[in-house]
């Protein structure tokens, strides 16, 4: 497995060939050579994926944990150190398969959409850097790597997110994102801070002994580590990042916001699983409830927004939700007997990232033939693109949750397990699936059918997009038909032992009925060119329509605390002072200075004097509180 | 003779003022024409000089009134490698008319700055702590006046001398506190004989404030903003690092060492100073403008990082405070090493809003500037963010959550006004963005070694660890 380490290097290298040199290069051969770099990656884990799971299970009846390189990187204490290295078991190998395939169907995809942009070098150097970091994120060796890189893809989204740098919103989204998944991170530092000092080790796999002894500390660290993980994940509140980011180019959006970084949250909890289920096993009923409100806010707001972005977005946020959902109603390590919900999870991870890179590339495909995110600017799209309009019914029909779709098969298995869980947890996601079906082929309708913009497309004539950007919305068209019949749990299961995936034909009826009737509610309502009832209901009920379109106010409501609270109440006046008096006083003596001589001694001395009135001042209220 | 033998073992510090001596004659007998030849030779003298102090050794002389030890000769050639970086990127600014008949004044008055730091950080009586502490200031203040015929030097170098006074002040009071208190002023003696009565309380606050001064910890920092703001900027880049970072060192070494058996009321003293100091220095941070104020302000709370260390144990708060001052040294001088160039370019612009588009023109100050200010958030993987991890968890491991807690969310308040800065370098429009200038030789030289620093220092094990063992 020594080759692994090219993984990593080979777009790395492109990083730094692109980031130094690609201004002097034709924008053609950077595209080229990013790609080409992409597709060395993911043969190289394709390859690693077959030689690892082709060799089958050790006599445990598991699948090996290997570690082909672990260095030891920054020597902390005697006992602690941090290790920098590729570990590979059955999720990080799942991972670097999902990652290489949608990286590299961005990458091909982007040599279409991107053409002629300016800093088109620029773009494929931060993708490679993206790439990288996503990687090396997925295959740490220990907690503290992961944190490092997981920064780091933190750094390259803000950079992909804030590309349009000429756009206001482009730039205030990537601050945005930036910022609240820091403030998210903050949780997770803390946690491995807990973590490294009482298990003594940034391993995955501390000594018992020593986490017995720790007690309720663990606990506390990995729920501060979920909170990194809710934040990167989207999760409700700290969600609000994601709608906003989708200002960055189409395609960042598929690879980011679809298929990698927001799935990073699902990942660590994934990753940190055996400790959850053995030392917190009372956080992960909490996982679930954050994971059920954020899928149905999610799916609530989706159902009315106008840009067809949005729409991914907020239907990104809530299948996320459905995924931690999964792996919060794991009630013990066994995947018959109560662990059904991570396998699920990660199988839900696996089908989503492909449909709904393909949904964001469709959605790219069609920005790109009728330059606006707007559905007003569309309908009647399928005379015009024949290929994209069937690879998003495609997609569409996966995340509904239809026979023989990949989507049908994980999203089965998470009801499965939310049904075992709790009926209520099941009655509940089963509505939210629903509304998924609901709302995504509102947005298909919208966009394919519906009342076409006449006016618009006769001034400019939507067209199919060119080969490099249809090619890659096949391949994932042609993956999203087939990845169910994978057997998932035949890789990838809570105890690392085999588990025969079987669908629940009970759970299957209703999820299978439930979308169907949706999508009918949903033709009904949009298929027409004259949609009389969506409006008949906004007016009927124009305080939630509102509300919803506004996302329930949960932006306001940060932007209240930060803006109003802690800039208004807090800053300003600080800032005001320092700026007027003491600055001000300054200034004024400045002046003073240079026509009254007499009167700046006076003036500076009285400031100095003020100056040692603090100085003293808080020497004597140390001194008081340190002796009383 | 036995003297002697003992003057020599002060190797550092002989070769110190060796260089300085020959700094002086130099500048004395250097014919007018040939004045620009002071820049190689000042920067040539002290590199000697830090290969010289590079090599760690142990010595206690003079009956425990100067000790040597491997970390003590670490700290100094880092001092000494930083000043060097400072005089790398003064080359321009003393070239310029107004300053050029001084220029050996500036590199007189630095070394011997430095000397004095060297005396502090080695001292171990409190006669020569003194001494070391305002042979550092003198000369500073001086510095801080250079463009005496500038409006504003003259009156910060005013303000400095004459609030160093005050706090020299206290600081003499405290120490006479302490010798009323122990009946002597070795650091050994003193410290078996405090207990952490009232009055030895009291000196220690005093002894404790007239550090802080120089760390500018709030509520000793007023002095900062505007000495910064009127200084030039090398001296105000020489101020937030080398004279900070010294301060901090000996501040350690008379808490660590002196105070060992009263740690429970400084400990206590420290978080409630740290909290405030990051808090404050961040807040104001957020709404400055002008560029060297703000480096000011975000010195302030970076001092308070600092601190952080001494809340661990002894090993690891020397190891991580060093390795903070290091890695900070690196990234500050990288962000005043871009302001001095754009300010000498330009003749005077330092305001954030000068800066707008400056990608479009200069995209390499830019992404020094942006790698700088990174690091100096604590984004991984630049070195900032390692210095920052291990002075957490120093503080951690003290146990000291909450103060750990609030420092941490104090990274993100100032992450996004260091973010401000690299927003209108790439972002904000200006339709006329300051034109592309190539610095001279010797800033880029130093902005490089300073890139590498921000860079490598973090990346690199071992810089960590070789301290720690050290320590």
């Amino acid at each position: 497995m020594g080759h692994t380490i090219w993984i990593l290097l080979l777009p790395l290298i492109s990083f730094i060939l692109l980031g130094l040199g690609g201004n002097k290069m034709k924008p053609k051969a950077t595209g080229v050579i990013g790609t080409a770099s992409l597709a060395g990656v993911t043969i190289l884990s394709y390859i690693t994926a077959f030689s690892y799971f082709g060799a089958g299970r050790g006599i445990d009846g598991l699948f090996p944990t290997l570690m082909p390189y672990d260095f030891r990187w920054l020597p902390f204490m005697d006992n602690l150190s941090i290790n920098i290295g590729i570990l590979l078991d059955p999720i990080s190998v799942m991972m670097l398969v999902v990652i290489s395939t949608v990286s590299l169907m961005v990458h091909i995809y982007s040599m279409g959409y991107m053409k002629g942009e300016k800093g088109f070098q620029r773009y494929y150097a931060f993708l490679s850097l993206f790439t990288m970091s996503m990687l090396g994120l997925v295959v740490a060796t220990n907690i503290f790597q992961m944190y490092v890189f997981w920064e780091l893809v933190g750094v390259s989204s803000y950079l992909l997110i804030g590309f349009y740098y000429t756009k206001p919103a482009a730039i205030a989204a990537s601050k945005k994102a930036f910022i609240v998944t820091r403030f998210a991170d903050l949780g997770f530092l803390i946690g491995i801070l807990i973590y490294g000092y009482f298990a003594g080790t940034f391993s995955f796999t501390p000594e018992t002994s020593r986490l017995m002894s720790a007690g309720m500390m663990i606990s506390l660290a990995l729920g501060l580590m979920f909170v990194g993980g809710a934040g990167k994940s989207a999760m409700f509140p700290l969600h609000i990042w994601l709608p906003d980011a989708m200002e960055g180019p189409t395609p960042v959006s598929a690879l980011i916001h679809a298929a990698t970084m927001v799935v990073a949250g699902v990942y660590l909890v994934a990753r940190m699983f055996p400790l959850f289920i053995g030392y917190a096993p009372d956080l992960l009923p909490w996982i679930a409830v954050v994971g059920a409100v954020t899928a149905l806010y999610a799916a609530v707001v989706a159902c009315v927004q106008s840009d067809i972005k949005r729409v991914l977005a907020f239907s990104t946020i809530s299948q996320i939700g459905f995924m931690m959902v999964a792996m919060g109603v794991c009630t013990s390590a066994d995947p018959h007997a109560g662990g059904l919900g991570y396998m699920a999870s990660l199988f839900h991870l696996f089908t989503h990232a492909m449909f709904k890179a393909l949904l964001f590339l469709g959605a790219g495909s069609i920005i790109h033939a009728v330059h606006s995110n707007e559905m007003s600017a569309m309908g009647g799209l399928r005379k015009y693109m024949p290929v994209t309009h069937i690879t998003f019914l495609v997609a569409c029909l996966a995340i509904a949750g239809i026979y023989p779709f990949s989507g049908f098969f994980s999203k089965d298995e998470i009801l499965a397990a939310c049904f075992a869980f709790h009926p209520a947890m099941g009655w509940v996601m089963t509505a939210i699936a629903g509304l998924t079906a609901f709302y995504m082929f509102r947005l298909y309708f919208g966009i394919f059918w519906g009342k076409e913009n006449k006016e618009l497309h006769q001034t400019h004539k939507p067209h199919e997009s060119p080969l490099s950007m249809t090619l890659p919305l096949v391949v994932l068209a042609v993956i999203t038909c087939v990845a169910g019949f994978i057997p998932f749990g035949e890789f990838i299961s809570s105890n690392g032992a085999s588990y025969h995936i079987h669908i629940d034909m009970k759970v299957a009826g209703i999820s299978i009925c439930v979308a169907v009737a949706a999508i009918a509610i949903s033709t009904w309502m949009f298929a027409r060119e004259n949609q009389s009832v969506p409006d008949a209901l906004a007016n009927r009920f124009p305080g939630l329509h509102k509300a919803a379109y506004n996302r329930f106010y949960i932006d306001n409501a940060w932007l209240f605390v930060t803006k109003k609270v802690i800039f208004k109440c807090i800053s300003t006046p600080i800032a005001w002072f320092d700026r007027n008096i003491i600055d001000g006083f300054f200034n004024l003596c400045g002046k003073v200075t240079s026509k009254v001589a007499a009167g700046i001694r006076f003036m500076q001395n009285s400031q100095i004097q003020q100056y040692c009135i603090w100085f003293l001042a808080g020497a004597v209220i140390l001194t008081i509180i340190l002796i009383f | 003779m036995e003297s002697l033998t003992q003057f020599i073992q002060m190797r550092q510090e002989v070769a110190l003022i060796a260089a300085f001596l020959l700094m002086f004659v130099t500048d004395l007998f250097i014919p007018e024409r040939h004045k620009k030849m002071l820049h190689p030779i000042a920067c040539a003298l002290l590199f000697v000089q830090t290969i010289i102090a590079i090599k760690p050794y142990e010595a206690s002389l003079f009956g425990g009134m100067y000790n040597s030890t491997e970390i003590t000769s670490i700290i100094k050639a880092v001092l000494s490698f930083g000043t060097l970086v400072i005089f790398l990127q003064s080359t321009k600014w003393l070239d310029r008319p107004d300053a050029s008949h001084k220029t050996g004044e500036f590199y007189i008055l630095a070394l011997s700055t430095l000397i004095g730091m060297y005396f502090m950080i080695s001292s171990g009586h409190f006669l020569l702590f003194f001494l070391g502490l305002e042979l550092a200031t003198v000369p500073m203040a001086c510095l801080v006046a250079f463009d005496k015929y500038k409006g504003h030097s003259a009156e910060a170098g005013a303000k400095f001398i004459l609030y160093s006074l005050f706090s020299s002040g206290i600081f003499l009071y405290g120490i006479s506190l302490l010798y009323g208190a122990t009946g002597s002023l070795y650091f050994d003696d003193i410290a078996g004989k405090l207990h952490g009565c009232e009055l030895q309380t009291l000196s220690m606050v005093f002894v404790f404030s007239g550090m802080a001064f120089k760390l500018s910890l709030v509520p000793f920092h007023l002095w900062t903003a505007d000495t910064y703001q009127g200084a030039p900027t090398a001296v105000s880049g020489m101020l937030s690092v080398i004279s900070k970072g010294a301060a901090a060192f000996a501040l350690m070494t008379v808490l660590f060492k002196v105070f060992a058996h009263m740690s429970d009321l400084w400990i206590q003293m420290l978080s409630i100073v740290i909290v405030i100091t990051i808090t404050i220095g961040n807040l104001f941070a957020m709404r400055q403008n002008n560029m060297k104020r703000f480096m000011a302000f975000s010195s302030i709370s970076q001092a308070g990082y600092i601190m952080l260390a001494l809340l661990g144990n002894t090993q690891q708060g020397t190891a991580s405070l060093i390795y903070y001052i290091v890695v900070y040294i690196a990234a500050n001088l990288a962000v005043f090493g871009v302001i001095n160039s754009i300010e000498q370019q330009t003749h005077g612009m330092v305001n954030r809003t000068d800066y707008r588009g400056l990608y479009k023109t200069n995209p390499k100050l830019t992404m020094i500037m942006t790698l700088a200010l990174f690091s100096l958030a604590g984004i991984p993987p630049f070195a900032g963010f390692f210095s920052k991890f291990m002075v957490f968890s120093a503080a951690f491991s003290g146990g000291h959550y909450l103060v750990v807690f609030l420092a941490l969310i104090n990274t993100v308040i100032s992450l996004y006004y260091y973010l401000l800065v690299v927003k209108a370098m790439f972002i904000d429009e200006n339709e006329a963005p300051i034109p592309y200038f190539k610095s001279c030789r010797s800033m880029r030289l130093s902005l490089v070694i300073c890139l590498a620093g921000v860079v490598a220092l973090g990346l690199t094990s071992g810089v960590y660890q070789l301290l720690f063992n050290l320590s």
